[in-house]
């Protein structure tokens, strides 16, 4: 199958691809892009792991076509960090013990990174419904809210 | 999990969409969300050699009133949906069933058009289509027709959509003042689909019900419209009893298949009880109360 050039940019930086048609857009991330940060959990579209932001919206990578980032604006886990300090939502994540085996957590944080721009002082019954593509099987998720509560506070106060 | 191989084209206009379907006929998908066809690909369930990618078209998107109608294009998302001032003011039960569709990430990628297209009785929108009365615009290579919402679905995964066609638009009468809708839908958690959900819409003239339209998800082999339970309480000053009795007429007619959401028997009883709300809800709201 004839391999198809793509371009886009991925944290900030222009990167390029060959791909098939059929990979999808989190393979690509992970295996030829080597930000693996972004990870690969139910592979169904459920459990929201694989969570990045695409031209200003939380999608699911899994379940999107590599070929459908063209020339897009990716953002994963690995550009919430500038200049090497972490980013208020991690920040908070520690803080509030929003993780245990931290396998859910890039995709929590990339989803309360785009949560909180569109709802930039959420109530708690907010931050449930906003981060609800993303399931946790460790923490039962009050520690997760508690981070995303702290995180908002943290940005509005910045 | 991959898809097979497919050859990926992605069109910018209607026509050129048109013209590839036509030219690869059923060798070819259409991609809209892509979050029930690529799952199947996935699963090779679907293992279409042309995917056309339907995103790129922005005349499909948007939702707009023109001639007493809401016109939503078929590529319109879910949160799109949802976020659209002119559907809370003029068809509310459109927006409220969205939200309770997939997850914010999947809301963002499904589109009413695919939901409506795929077939899929676990799908809310063809319920709620066939509610609030709604038409299809259907666009092929000999030009447009625009059918019912009432009777598209066929069966599972089977509508009125013919080889060589894309569904482009819905459009949706504007309820007229003394309408009032509902809609309650059981699930079991963040993301699933209903066990059984039903929506109702109805038109009082006075405490008269002039006209109602009561629709189920999930317990057939396609969305159900319950005609018999409608009969029973057109013309009529709905109560408790009435009710009641259109809910058994409701859950005559479903079909659910035993999965994991729950046995037959449950899954209808469930289903009279979703009815049983959505009418009140819809009467309690005509009433505006």
């Amino acid at each position: 199958m004839a391999k198809t050039h793509i371009q886009f940019m991925l944290n900030g930086q222009e990167v390029e691809a060959l791909v098939e048609p059929r990979e999808l857009l989190i393979h690509v991330i992970r295996e030829q892009l080597q930000q693996t940060g972004s990870h690969i959990g139910c592979e169904t579209s459920h459990c929201g792991a694989c969570t990045v932001d695409l031209n200003g919206e939380s999608l699911k990578s899994c379940t999107v076509l590599a070929v459908q980032a063209n020339g897009g604006d990716v953002l994963t886990v690995e550009g919430l960090s500038q200049n090497g300090e972490p980013h208020a939502i991690q920040a908070a994540f520690m803080q509030e013990h929003g993780l245990q085996c931290g396998f859910c957590t890039p995709g929590m944080m990339i989803r309360a990174y785009r949560f909180l721009q569109e709802n930039p002082s959420p109530t708690e019954d907010e931050i449930r419904h906003g981060m609800s593509g993303n399931l946790c099987r460790c923490t039962g998720y009050q520690n997760i809210i508690k981070a995303v509560q702290v995180a908002a506070e943290k940005m509005q106060s910045e | 999990m991959i898809p097979g191989t497919f050859e990926y084209h992605a069109p910018t206009s209607l026509a050129d969409a048109l013209s590839l379907l036509g030219q690869y006929g059923e060798e070819a998908k259409i991609l809209a969300g892509g979050h029930s066809l690529l799952p199947m690909m996935k699963l090779r369930f679907a293992e279409p050699s042309h995917l056309i990618d339907i995103n790129g078209i922005n005349e499909l998107r948007g939702v707009r009133e023109e001639g007493g109608q809401i016109r939503i294009g078929a590529m319109t998302t879910e949160n799109q949906l949802i976020a659209s001032q002119l559907l809370w003011e003029k068809c509310p039960l459109i927006p409220e069933a969205a939200k309770l569709i997939a997850d914010p990430q999947v809301r963002n990628k499904g589109t009413i058009g695919g939901d409506i297209a795929h077939g899929d009785p676990g799908n809310d929108h063809p319920a709620i289509m066939m509610a609030v009365s709604a038409s299809f615009v259907l666009a092929g290579a000999n030009g447009k027709r625009t059918v019912a919402a009432d009777g598209f679905f066929l069966g599972t995964y089977y509508t009125l959509l013919e080889e060589g066609e894309i569904l482009i638009e819905i459009q949706v009468p504007v309820p007229p003042a003394g309408s009032g809708y509902g809609f309650s839908k059981l699930k079991r958690k963040t993301g699933d689909f209903a066990t059984a959900a039903a929506a109702a819409q109805l038109q009082l003239s006075g405490d008269t019900c002039t006209q109602i339209n009561i629709t189920m998800t999930n317990v057939g082999a396609s969305a159900l419209k319950a005609t018999d339970a409608e009969q029973h309480l057109r013309g009529k000053v709905i109560d408790e009893a009435l009710i009641s009795e259109a809910a058994e007429k409701a859950m005559a007619i479903c079909d659910p298949a035993e999965d994991l959401r729950g046995d037959v028997e449950y899954k209808t009883n469930m289903a009279g009880e979703m009815v049983r709300r959505a009418i009140r809800q819809a009467l309690s709201r005509a009433k505006g109360e």
